[in-house]
């Protein structure tokens, strides 16, 4: 069953080691690892290569590292392969943004970078989506290592 | 003007602040043939210069109070401030929001709370129609 | 400065209540009657819910998540509950499926409706809103009966529902839902037959299927422009792929076509309520089981809201509360939409285009419109006055011409 699936066959192809840690949590739950600075040629071709649609990206705050999920959903199969990536530099974390390649990616990338410091390199419009503009700078609400008060 | 006079037509604007949007649902609701808020003389205005009453809904979130005071200051005085729902009475479970500053009523004073989350149409209009019986002098 | 200074108007929009003296929501720029450009800002709701949902356990989410927004509050949580059982493959009793999905179709039932009402007052036609919402109190009062509340209904836990359906109340809600039909025909025939609805609706707001692809929009905004999603038949759940319904899809990406959509969609949550209603009258079973733990995982979930795909993401660490959840509900993706759809449109068809996706309510409240470079401040009524004055034209011009 698992074999079959020929969006990750085919990313697996083109990407080769570069897709890591594939983990099939269940049938339709696909989780894999990236590097970041794999992550763009990866994101482009589920998105225009494979045809899948953006769902949204889950940004995480952990001890080691900022993670960001790209969920990507495959509507035909049901199934969302969710790519992982690690911006281990908590200083400084910063990835290329999607947001030029598809409109979908330029809103959430904003709020990202306003809950979480995150950095989108080549993002068109940084500004803060949901926060106030006079919202105090390096205050990251989610952000487990910043006091917000 | 004496409040007692406002009370014979009384017009109400809906300011919501930061809110699910079940009370606004619930309110105009209120307006519907079922519920028909206009046979008090309630009437929704759409501007806040001829507001008498302000409802008022949801959380004072950071960007939504500014501009809620904003629009307080141009209600023509006296204007009465009902809070609406469970949210702008004490915050309910967005109490511990990094968004929030704090409650409501600790901004601008607040006439009446009609509990609830949300309140039934009924519920609001008994809460209008109890404010107004209080301000009549009426018990 | 340029060469050739635009005329740019700022116009606020705002259903009903319009706090235009702020940094408004969406801000228009004009040129003459025309739409140059759409900026939109957002943020006046921002509750900070996800970071909330780290401070409560598992349960209490639910609740949480409930008042998100009023209008598709079963739809968070039904998403929710779907990553909970993701996250710690739990498998729910069969009753629970079919209660599960009746509350979410009766949702998109009062949900269209409210939306209907709205889309008929922005075009000047009230008779339209005051005949949905209507149509809609008898469904929040069957929804009432099961529940115990008109909104904010708390059926859902993880592992099954709360509440039983009584197989003694299906004789009425089955008959409430017939009942319904001839409203429906009545809406879908006002549609589809009344010349000035047709001339409001029919080639404005366009979105195009590459529009709908490149901003990843959903739901009836998506369907209306040709793109075939629907989470219930894509990746199914509760008792969505247990019946026979099938998804709406539509070419032309008009207003017209959103319309459309949501009216037919609403036949459709009838013939599912009923087909779910049949066999919740013979099953018996239980409509919940027991979960203890959570364990250390991640889960997604997602469920069809009324206005597309809610996507919930929650990482658990073997504790009794989310370690993250991240929470998308689907305006996120079809506000953003209207960058495309209302420039190139009249001032007029603003406020109908942007009602067409249908936004959270609370996301529509207030539109700027720039002229000039300054801020001549609209009230909301004047802008519904500039839609309704052009249906009463087209109205005029429509008897003229026979």
């Amino acid at each position: 069953m698992e074999e079959k699936y020929a969006v990750l066959k085919n990313l697996q192809n083109k990407f080769g080691e570069k897709i890591k840690n594939i983990f099939w949590k269940n049938e339709r739950r696909i989780y894999l690892e990236v590097e970041l600075t794999d992550l763009p040629a990866v994101a482009q071709f589920l998105f225009f290569n494979q045809g899948l649609r953006f769902a949204t990206a889950s940004g995480i705050d952990t001890r080691q590292a900022i993670e960001i999920l790209y969920h990507f959903s495959d509507d035909k199969t049901g199934k969302i392969i969710t790519v992982r990536i690690y911006l281990r530099d908590k200083n400084k974390p910063e990835v290329a943004s999607l947001a030029p390649y598809f409109k979908a990616a330029e809103w959430i990338e904003r709020e990202i970078h306003e809950m979480l410091g995150v950095n989108f390199i080549g993002h068109p419009n940084l500004s803060h989506l949901l926060l106030r503009s006079d919202w105090p700078e390096g205050n990251c609400p989610l952000r487990q290592d910043k006091n917000h008060e | 003007m004496a409040i007692k006079d406002i009370t014979r037509s009384l017009f109400v604007f809906h300011a919501a602040l930061s809110p699910c949007n079940n009370c606004d649902i619930e309110i105009l609701d209120a307006l519907t043939p079922r519920y028909d808020l206009e046979r008090f003389g309630i009437q929704l205005v759409g501007s806040v210069r001829h507001a008498d009453v302000l409802l008022v809904t949801g959380i004072p979130n950071r960007k939504s109070i500014e501009r809620f005071l904003r629009i307080y200051s141009q209600a023509p005085k006296p204007c009465l401030v009902v809070a609406v729902g469970t949210c702008p009475a004490g915050l309910g479970i967005f109490h511990d929001s990094y968004n929030v500053e704090k409650p409501f009523d600790q901004y601008v004073k607040v006439d009446a709370y009609i509990p609830g989350c949300p309140p039934k149409p009924e519920a609001i209009i008994a809460g209008i129609v109890k404010l107004i019986k209080v301000l009549r002098g009426e018990k | 400065m340029s060469e050739n200074p635009r005329k740019e108007t700022v116009i606020p929009v705002g259903p009903y209540h319009p706090l235009q003296e702020e940094p408004e929501f969406f801000r228009l720029h004009v040129d003459g009657e025309k739409v140059t450009k759409l900026d939109i800002e957002i943020g006046y709701n921002h509750r900070g819910i996800e970071k909330i949902s780290e401070s409560r356990h598992f349960d209490q989410v639910t609740f949480l998540v409930e008042r998100i927004c009023g209008i598709c509050s079963t739809s968070h949580p039904f998403a929710y509950v779907n990553a909970m059982e993701d996250l710690a493959q739990i498998e729910i009793p069969e009753r629970a499926k079919y209660i599960r999905t009746v509350i979410g179709e009766m949702e998109r039932i009062h949900s269209h409706l409210l939306w209907l009402g709205l889309a008929g007052h922005f075009i000047g036609y009230n008779t339209v809103w005051m005949w949905s919402w209507k149509y809609r109190e008898p469904v929040l009062d069957i929804l009432e009966k099961i529940t115990g509340n008109r909104q904010h209904y708390a059926m859902f836990k993880i592992g099954g529902v709360r509440r039983d359906i009584k197989k003694e109340d299906i004789p009425e809600i089955q008959q409430r839902m017939d009942e319904l039909v001839p409203g429906l025909d009545l809406f879908a025939r006002a549609v589809e037959d009344d010349p000035v609805i047709q001339a409001r609706t029919r080639g404005v707001g366009i979105l195009t299927k590459d529009d709908v692809i490149n901003y990843c929009a959903l739901g009836p905004t998506a369907r209306a422009s040709g793109l075939d999603i629907d989470v219930r038949r894509d990746d199914p759940y509760a008792a969505y792929p247990l019946i026979d319904w099938k998804v709406i899809v539509l070419e032309d990406g008009d207003v017209y076509a959103k319309i459309l959509v949501r009216v037919w969609e609403m036949y459709e949550s009838v013939k599912i309520i009923k087909q779910c209603l049949k066999v919740l009258e013979k099953i018996s079973g239980p409509i919940e089981i027991e979960v203890k733990n959570i364990p250390p995982g991640e889960g997604i979930g997602r469920h069809e809201a009324p206005r597309g795909e809610v996507f919930h993401y929650v990482r658990s660490d073997g504790t009794n509360r989310p370690v993250r959840h991240k929470i998308r509900a689907p305006s996120y993706m079809n506000v953003f939409t209207n960058e495309k759809s209302v420039p190139g449109g009249t001032i007029s068809d603003a406020l109908i285009t942007l009602g067409a996706v249908d936004p959270c309510y609370c996301c529509t409240e207030r539109v700027q419109v720039v002229r000039n470079n300054n801020l001549e401040h609209f009230l909301e009524n004047d802008l519904l006055k500039l839609s309704v004055e052009k249906t009463n034209n087209l109205r005029k011009h429509l008897t003229k011409n026979g």
